[in-house]
C-alpha cells in the first residue's frame, strides 16, 4: 500500500535572536524529529496545546517552513526543499481564519482562479466552468464570485477557503483549527462539509485542533502532540477513552464534558517546560504522576504498546 | 471610491483646500494658452512697477518683467517639481519598505540600516550635498528633494508591510503557485497603496516647500527661468523696498502647501480604516442612556437583577437591536451562565450591566439593572465608578489585551485597589501577593516584578481574576474567560472559579459558547439568540431536556469526548442580522417547526417553575404557553 504523506524524522529548529553577523542565540526545537505515516483516504487528526508544534508542523507538510532534518514524501515523491508552489498541486492548506485568508482587495473570482492558472495553466473559459463545479460541490452560489471577502460571514468565508484549496485539485488537504474561528452551529455545517468531499473526491486529511471533540468525531488516528514531539498516535474512537500516554490522559481529562463534574485535573502549579532550555528526558516528566529517575534522564521514543496505538513514555498506562 | 469622496467632502476644511487646489492647477496648466505676457522678456524701463499698474495686474520685478505671468509660470513649474519629487520618492520609497518589510531578516536588516543613516543626516545639509555634487539646476533640485524624502516613505511602508506580509493570504497566495514578485505586485502592493496615497498626500506640500528653499539659495532653477523660491530670493534684495516682489510668491506658496495640507489631511482621515470605524473618538465614560419607555421597579431579586434590559447600536440610518428585553435575576452565590453564538448579544447585555458598552454609538434604551435595589442604568457616572471593579467586577476574554504592557502586574493589582480603598504601600504589596497566591499563581513573590508578557496565557489570565477579586466584589462578570486558553489551562481556571465561588459566596454571570463549560460550573442557564433569551432554566434540566428548539439542536452540533466518528446534526442558514430581525421568532428562518404563527408577531417568554421557554411549539408540551395548549 502506498502510503499518502510520509514523515521521516522531520524537524524543525528555530533560531532565537538572530544576529546579524554572528551566530543566533540560541534555538528552540519547535518540532523535534516526528515520523508519520498517512494512508489515502485516511484523516489523521493532530491535537495539542499552543506552542507544541502542531502549526509548524503543518506548514512543514505544505512547504510553507523548510524542515531542518527528515523528509517528507507525498505519494511516494520525495520534497526535501520547500517550494509551495511544488507542493500545490498535491498537497493544500485550509487556515484558521478564514476571513484574513482572503486578500480583502480581490474578488472572490480572482482569488479563486490563481491557483487555476498558476498551478494547472488554465485558460479562461477552462477557468470559469472549473470554478462553477468546485463551488457547486461545497454549496456556494456562483453570485458570491464577484464579491469581495468583507461581504461573507466566517462559515461561508471559510467555503470560500476550501474551494480555493480543491481549485489545485490536490490529494491531501491539511486543516488547521478550520472550524475553531467558527460558531457551533456553523462549526458542524462545514464539518459536514469536508466529510462529504473527503468521500467525493478520496481526499486525504491531516486536521489540527485543539478540540479533543472535534477531533475525535472527524478523525480515523489521531496524533497527540506535546513540547513539539508526537507523544501518541492511535484509533480516535481509543486514543481518548484508553489512552496510554499520561499527557493523553490528562488532556482528555481537562475537556470540559458534559455531566462530568468539575475538578481540577493535576496538580496545582504545573508550569510548561521551558522552551529554551528544555529538560532531559522526558518533557512531560515534570507534569507527570508517573515520572521516574528513568524519565529524568532519557527521551522515551515513540513505541508500540497496540495494534494501532503508540506511545512514547517510559510507564505507560 | 463614492464612499471615498463623500467622506472626503464631509471635511469641509478638506473640500475648501482641495477647491483652491484645483483652481491653482488649473491656472498653472492653462498658462501656455492664457494671454499672458512673455514671462522671461525684461523692460528695465519698467522696474518696480506696483501692483495694478497698467499692463502689469500685480507689477513687475527688478527686471521689468511682468509679476502675474512670471508667478503663473513658475507655479507651473514649482507644482510639478514637487508632484515629480513626490511621485519619486514614494515609488522609490515604497518598493524599499515593500522589499524590506516583505522578506525581513538579513535584507530588511541591511536595508533599513541604510534607510536609518539617510534619515540621521539634516534633511536640508543632504539635499544641499546631494546639489553640490551634481550642480545647481531645477532637475538636481528635484533629484536632492526626492532622495531626501525616501527614508519616510520607506519606513512608513515597510512598517505596514511588515503587518501585511504576516497575514495568512500571504501564505495562500504562495501555495497557489504564486512567486515572490507576483506576491509583492499582485497580493501586498493593492493593500499597501492607500497608505502610500495618505503618505504621498501628506508630504506633497513640504517637498513643494522644500524646493523653493535650494531654488531660493540659487541652487534649484536658474536665470532667467523661475520658479516660487528663485522667485523669492531674487526680489530679497528689494524686500524693503519693493515688498510686494517678494510678497506675491511668498503668498502663492502659502496658497499651494495650505491647501495641499488641508486636502492631505482630509485624504488620510477619509482613507485611514481606523478613523472610519470611528476609533479615534473618544468613548464616553458611561453608555448613553435613552429610555423610552416606563423603567421597571425595583429593588430587584437576587445580587444582581436584569429587567427587560434592551441596548441598541445607532451606526448612520441602521439600528442595531443588540440586547431585546433581556431579563435575568443571578442569586447570591449562584452562577449563571449566559451562552450564545458570536452576535447574539451576551457580552453586549454584559458591558451594559456596568454601562460599559461604547458610547457613541452604543445606547441603553430601556429596562434597568438592580443591584441592591438600586438600579445601576439609572445611576449617575460616580456612583458607577465607585462599584466598578469594587463591587462588580469584570474579566474578559483575552488577558494579554486587558492588561496593561508596561507596567508589572503587581502594580496594576495595586493600582485596582488603590482606585477603590486607602491603602498603604507595603499593605498593597502584601494584598497583591495574597491575591496572586488565591489565584494559585507559584512564586507569586517574584511573579509580582513580570511584565505580562513574560507569563504564560493562563497566568495573564489569572492575574485579570486576581485583579477582579482585588477588592472582594459581591459579582463577577465573565466574558468567555477561558475562550483563549489551553483546555489544561481551562480546566484549572475553571475550578479556581468554583472554588472561589463556594469560598466567598462570589454571584457569577458567567458568559460563554461551550456547553461543557457551562454544564460544570454554572447552577442557571440562560440561552440567547438574536439579541433576546430564547431559553433559562436550572442547567440539568435544559441540557437534557431543551425546551426551545435552537437549544436543542445547537446542543446537537457540538460533538461530545467520546462518541467517536460521527456525522453532526448542523443547523442551516445563519442567525438574522439583528438590524434586520423577522416580525415574529428570530430562529423561525432556519428552525424545522415553524408554523404561520411563528412569523406573527412576538413571542413571549413564557415561564413554568423554574424554566422559561420562548416557542409557540417548544420541545415539550410542559413548556407551551397557555394559548397555544
Amino acid at each position: 500500500m502506498t502510503h499518502a504523506l510520509r514523515l521521516d524524522g522531520v524537524a524543525r529548529t528555530f533560531p532565537v535572536g538572530p544576529r546579524l553577523f554572528r551566530p543566533p542565540r540560541g534555538a528552540v526545537r519547535a518540532v523535534r524529529p516526528v515520523s508519520l505515516d498517512v494512508a489515502k483516504g485516511e484523516t489523521l487528526g493532530i491535537v495539542g496545546e499552543s506552542g507544541c508544534g502542531k502549526s509548524t508542523l503543518a506548514r512543514m507538510l505544505v512547504g510553507l517552513e523548510t524542515p531542518t532534518a527528515g523528509t517528507i514524501e507525498i505519494e511516494g515523491r520525495a520534497f526535501d526543499r520547500s517550494d509551495p508552489a511544488a507542493f500545490g498541486r498535491m498537497i493544500q492548506y485550509v487556515f484558521q481564519d478564514p476571513v484574513s485568508s482572503l486578500n480583502p482587495r480581490k474578488s472572490i473570482r480572482r482569488i479563486m482562479e490563481i491557483p487555476l492558472a498558476r498551478l494547472h495553466g488554465m485558460g479562461r473559459a477552462e477557468r470559469a466552468r472549473r470554478i462553477a463545479e468546485i463551488f457547486a460541490s461545497v454549496n456556494l452560489r456562483e453570485e458570491f464570485l464577484d464579491r469581495f471577502p468583507h461581504e461573507f460571514s466566517g462559515g461561508q468565508a471559510q467555503r470560500i477557503s476550501i474551494a480555493r484549496a480543491l481549485a489545485a485539485s490536490p490529494r491531501i488537504l491539511v486543516l488547521d483549527e478550520p472550524v475553531s474561528a467558527l460558531d457551533v452551529s456553523v462549526q458542524a455545517q462545514v464539518l459536514n462539509l469536508l466529510a462529504e468531499l473527503r468521500r467525493r473526491f478520496g481526499l486525504t486529511y491531516i486536521f489540527i485542533s485543539h478540540d479533543l471533540a472535534v477531533v475525535e468525531a472527524v478523525s480515523d488516528r489521531v496524533a497527540v502532540m506535546y513540547f513539539g514531539a508526537v507523544v501518541e498516535v492511535g484509533a480516535a474512537e481509543r486514543i481518548f477513552s484508553a489512552p496510554r500516554h499520561p499527557y493523553t490522559r490528562l488532556l482528555a481529562g481537562s475537556a470540559p464534558v458534559v455531566g462530568r463534574p468539575l475538578r481540577p485535573p493535576e496538580a496545582k502549579g504545573t508550569e510548561l517546560p521551558d522552551p529554551l532550555a528544555p529538560p532531559p528526558g522526558c518533557a512531560f516528566a515534570a507534569r507527570c504522576p508517573r515520572a521516574t529517575e528513568l524519565c529524568r534522564r532519557e527521551d522515551p521514543a515513540l513505541t508500540k504498546m497496540d495494534d494501532d496505538q503508540y506511545a512514547a513514555c517510559h510507564h505507560p498506562l | 471610491m463614492i464612499g471615498f469622496v463623500r467622506l472626503l467632502a464631509r471635511n469641509q476644511l478638506a473640500l475648501a483646500g482641495g477647491v483652491v487646489l484645483a483652481i491653482v492647477v488649473v491656472i498653472a496648466a492653462a498658462a501656455p494658452i492664457l494671454p499672458l505676457q512673455a514671462p522671461q522678456v525684461t523692460n528695465t524701463a519698467d522696474r518696480f512697477l506696483p501692483p495694478f499698474s497698467d499692463g502689469h495686474l500685480l507689477g513687475t520685478d527688478h527686471l521689468g518683467r511682468d509679476l502675474l505671468s512670471r508667478l503663473i509660470w513658475g507655479t507651473r513649474l514649482s507644482l510639478s517639481v514637487g508632484f515629480a519629487a513626490a511621485v519619486i520618492a514614494a515609488v522609490i520609497g515604497s518598493a524599499i519598505g515593500i522589499v524590506a518589510g516583505y522578506f525581513g531578516g538579513r535584507i530588511d536588516n541591511v536595508v533599513m540600516r541604510g534607510v536609518d543613516m539617510l534619515m540621521a543626516f539634516p534633511y536640508i545639509l543632504l539635499a544641499l550635498a546631494i546639489v553640490a555634487a551634481l550642480g545647481p539646476g531645477l532637475l538636481n533640485a528635484l533629484i536632492a528633494v526626492a532622495a531626501v524624502n525616501i527614508p519616510f516613505f520607506a519606513r512608513n511602508i515597510r512598517g505596514v508591510t511588515v503587518g501585511i506580509a504576516g497575514r495568512e493570504f500571504i501564505d495562500a497566495a504562495r501555495l497557489s503557485g504564486k512567486g515572490h514578485l507576483a506576491i509583492l505586485t499582485t497580493e501586498l502592493l493593492p493593500n499597501v497603496v492607500p497608505v502610500i496615497v495618505i503618505a504621498m498626500s501628506t508630504t506633497v506640500g513640504w517637498m513643494i516647500l522644500e524646493t523653493a528653499g535650494l531654488s531660493f539659495l540659487g541652487l534649484g532653477s536658474q536665470p532667467p527661468v523661475a520658479d516660487l523660491g528663485s522667485m523669492l530670493g531674487e526680489a530679497r534684495s528689494a524686500l524693503i523696498t519693493n515688498p510686494h516682489t517678494s510678497l506675491v510668491p511668498g503668498l502663492m506658496i502659502f496658497v499651494i502647501v495650505m491647501s495641499i495640507n488641508l486636502l492631505g489631511d482630509g485624504v488620510r482621515d477619509a482613507l485611514d480604516p481606523r478613523l472610519r470605524s470611528g476609533a479615534l473618538s473618544r468613548p464616553q465614560p458611561a453608555t448613553t442612556v435613552r429610555r423610552t419607555g416606563p423603567v421597571p421597579d425595583g429593588p430587584g431579586a437576587g445580587a444582581l437583577d436584569l429587567q427587560r434590559l434592551e441596548t441598541r447600536f445607532h451606526v448612520g440610518r441602521r439600528v442595531f437591536r443588540a440586547v431585546n428585553e433581556v431579563s435575568l435575576t443571578v442569586g447570591r452565590g449562584e452562577c449563571v451562565g449566559l451562552i450564545g453564538e458570536s452576535g447574539s448579544g451576551k457580552s453586549v447585555t454584559a458591558l451594559s450591566v456596568m454601562k460599559l458598552v461604547s458610547s457613541p454609538p452604543g445606547v441603553i434604551t430601556g429596562g434597568a439593572v438592580f443591584r441592591e435595589g438600586d438600579d445601576l442604568v439609572g445611576a449617575r457616572h460616580d456612583t458607577l465608578r465607585r462599584l466598578r471593579g469594587d463591587r462588580v467586577a469584570y474579566i474578559f476574554q483575552d488577558p494579554l489585551s486587558t492588561l496593561h504592557p508596561l507596567m508589572r502586574v503587581g502594580d496594576q493589582l495595586a493600582e485596582a485597589i488603590r482606585v477603590h480603598h486607602a491603602v498603604g504601600r507595603d499593605a498593597l504589596r502584601r494584598r497583591a501577593v495574597e491575591l496572586l497566591k488565591a489565584v494559585r499563581i507559584p512564586n507569586a513573590e517574584s511573579r509580582i516584578d513580570a511584565y505580562p508578557h513574560q507569563l504564560s496565557g493562563g497566568m495573564r489570565q489569572r492575574v485579570g481574576i486576581a485583579m477582579a477579586l482585588a477588592n472582594d466584589p459581591d459579582i463577577i462578570i465573565a466574558d468567555e474567560p477561558t475562550t483563549a486558553l489551553d483546555v489544561t489551562v481551562q480546566a484549572q481556571i475553571l475550578a479556581l472559579l468554583d472554588d472561589l465561588r463556594r469560598e466567598r459566596g462570589l454571584s457569577i454571570l458567567f458568559i460563554t459558547h461551550d456547553f461543557g463549560v457551562v454544564a460544570q460550573l454554572c447552577d442557571r442557564v440562560a440561552v440567547m439568540y438574536a439579541g433576546q433569551i430564547v431559553e433559562e432554566g436550572p442547567t440539568g434540566e435544559v441540557l437534557d431536556r431543551p425546551g426551545h428548539p435552537y437549544t436543542r439542536r445547537l446542543i446537537a452540533c457540538v460533538p461530545e469526548l467520546g462518541g467517536g466518528r460521527r456525522q453532526l446534526h448542523a443547523i442551516p442558514g445563519l442567525p438574522p442580522a439583528v438590524d434586520a430581525l423577522p416580525a415574529g421568532c428570530a430562529f423561525a428562518p432556519r428552525c424545522d417547526k415553524t408554523r404561520d404563527a411563528c412569523r406573527q408577531g412576538p413571542i413571549a417568554l413564557e415561564r413554568r417553575g423554574r424554566r422559561a421557554v420562548r416557542c409557540l411549539y417548544p420541545e415539550h408540551a410542559a413548556h407551551a404557553p397557555e394559548a397555544a395548549q
